[in-house]
């Protein structure tokens, strides 16, 4: 990558606000921030400040009021052809397998899907070795509702991944998991990052996991939804789970909870008590 | 009793149930000696099947495929409104209320009508019953399509999913449940359909000959011809249920069954 390419940023956010209907006011405000191609980036705030707001306003699902977004380049106008997605639920195709699952971007996205015929076997090959990746090695011919919820959530996963998409975006995708899964996955999404290095915005609740992955990590206010902070983690990587019990982690994670404990009080007493 | 006799008792309840009611049918009949003009035995009417089943059959025949022909045009007709209402919300708007009144009137009203325009024969039953049949489909479409999840959606879209790519990989299959669900309750709306027409408006089919059944006083005959409708639509039902199962399998272990 030249080093004009790594200054060019790749999400660009100028003022950017958003009202869903005229009636409500705005739901997101002021948004102005850029992220670098291959930057981890994640977002907190309490519940209902906009952060799903903001995916949509980046991916172009909805355009702002005001203000305007670049991304690669381009201002967006209409939703983004080359985004892999996952959410809190994995909304998993229940008539297709776990292998057709993962493999349904590629049915979709150019230039995948004009080969998707004659290329079948290749593609169902890339997509069984990214199942393998996250330990879904043989399970690509079960139905997801023969999977536990973090397996699907893993599912899910490959699939937002299978067509290699410069930006990945994940809306809270370990909130409905145990701890244990959850700190297994976030181990396998840092790995999958450092191999492939697309620029990430995860949406989280979980400040000690925006600690542990990211690279900057912004708090958002309750609405209307403003950038409150920014924070670097300027961590070393690779980063081990062991990282999150050292002094230093604490103390960033204490710094944001502090930054979100004056927006509001009870925001999400999971992080509450790891930051305690 | 342990568990798998009472399985099996289950298996065989309905037949019993009909049997018990059969019984206790007959019993009242023979016991108060009710006159066969007024209230036919079992006996009677089986009798009854048994004497005319030549001609039963072929009114049956006529009612069966008069009612699959409605039936299919139904399902046609259904299928189509059910994705334009479910796909468009211009369309939802315009016309859902126009099917929900057109819908409340009974179909019964349409058969005059339909026998001015047609003549009396085939084709107020076929009309009849595609009119009584569509509703149900269109409504379970276009609910099957409507509450596909948003993330789902987004997910799709942001891949760069046309309306036409969400709806052939998603939408339809996952109303395929609703659909199947509706044929069932369409499929015997149709037989109702079709009899009703041919009451007042064939000289073919069941429903024609318990008119003239009834109005030659042959009331073992009338209610033989119950008997083969209620046959038939439940022939035709349990068909249906277990193509449902055979396609959408999925539905019922995958939290989306159908309302
Ligand atoms: N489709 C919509 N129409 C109208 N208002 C909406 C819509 N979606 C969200 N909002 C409003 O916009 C605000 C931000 O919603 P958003 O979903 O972005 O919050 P969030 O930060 O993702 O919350 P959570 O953490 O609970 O997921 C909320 O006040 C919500 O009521
Ligand atoms: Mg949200």
């Amino acid at each position: 990558m030249t080093p004009e390419a790594a200054a060019t940023p790749f999400v660009d956010f100028r003022d950017v606000a958003l009202a869903y209907d005229e009636q409500s006011g705005f739901a997101v405000e002021d948004i102005s921030l850029t992220i670098r191609p291959g930057e981890f980036v994640a977002i907190v705030g309490p519940s209902g400040c906009g952060k799903s707001t903001f995916m949509k306003l980046t991916t172009g699902l909805k355009p702002p009021t005001r203000g305007s977004v670049t991304v690669a380049g381009q201002p967006v106008t209409g939703p983004l052809k080359f985004v892999g997605m996952a959410f809190q639920a994995p909304t998993l195709l229940p008539w297709r397998t776990t292998l057709d699952n993962v493999l349904l971007p590629l049915e979709i996205v150019e230039p995948y899907r004009s080969t998707f015929k004659r290329d079948r076997a290749k593609f169902a090959d890339r997509a069984r070795a990214l199942l393998r990746t996250v330990g879904l090695d043989g399970y690509g011919d079960k139905f997801p509702w023969e999977l536990s919820g973090g397996m699907q959530q893993r599912a899910s996963i490959c699939r937002a991944l299978v067509h290699q998409p410069k930006m990945l975006l994940l809306d809270e995708p370990f909130g409905a998991l145990d701890a244990f899964t959850r700190e297994e996955l976030w181990c396998l999404l840092r790995d999958l990052w450092s191999e492939q290095r697309f620029t990430v915005i995860l949406v989280t609740h979980d400040l000690r996991e925006a600690v542990f992955l990211a690279d900057t990590v912004y708090v958002m206010s309750a609405r209307p939804g403003r950038i409150l902070a920014r924070r670097e983690v300027d961590l070393p990587r690779p980063r081990d789970l062991e990282v999150t019990y050292s002094d230093a982690f604490s103390q960033i994670v204490f710094d944001l909870r502090e930054k979100i404990g004056r927006v509001r009080k009870p925001v999400d007493l999971a992080a509450a008590k790891a930051a305690a | 009793m342990n568990r798998a006799t009472l399985r099996r008792l289950e298996a065989w309840a309905p037949w019993i149930i009909l049997l018990a009611l059969l019984a206790v049918w007959q019993a009242i009949c023979s016991i108060f000696k009710v006159s066969d003009f007024i209230f036919p035995s079992p006996y009677t009417i089986a009798q009854a099947l048994v004497e005319y089943a030549g001609p039963i059959a072929g009114h049956a025949w006529q009612t069966f495929w008069t009612t699959m022909i409605g039936f299919t045009i139904g399902v046609a007709v259904g299928l189509s409104l059910g994705i334009a209402v479910g796909t468009s919300r211009f369309v939802y708007r315009g016309l859902y209320p126009l099917l929900v009144a057109f819908n409340a009137i009974p179909k019964v009203a349409f058969v005059p009508i339909l026998v001015v325009w047609f003549g009396i024969g085939s084709v107020p039953a076929v009309l009849t019953a595609f009119l009584i049949s569509f509703f149900p489909i269109v409504v379970n479409v276009a609910t099957g399509l409507a509450t596909l999840e948003p993330e789902l959606e987004d997910v799709l879209r942001s891949l760069g999913a046309t309306k036409s790519d969400i709806l052939w990989k998603v939408g339809l299959p996952r109303s395929l449940p609703f659909f199947f669900a509706s044929l069932k309750v369409s499929i015997t709306l149709a037989f109702i359909g079709t009899v009703v027409s041919e009451t007042v408006a064939s000289n073919e089919g069941i429903g024609y000959l318990m008119m003239s059944a009834g109005s030659s006083m042959k009331m073992p005959l009338v209610f033989a011809g119950l008997a083969v409708i209620g046959v038939m639509a439940m022939a035709m039902y349990e068909f249906f249920a277990l193509l449902e199962r055979r396609m959408t399998g999925w539905a019922h272990r995958g939290g989306h069954a159908p309302a």
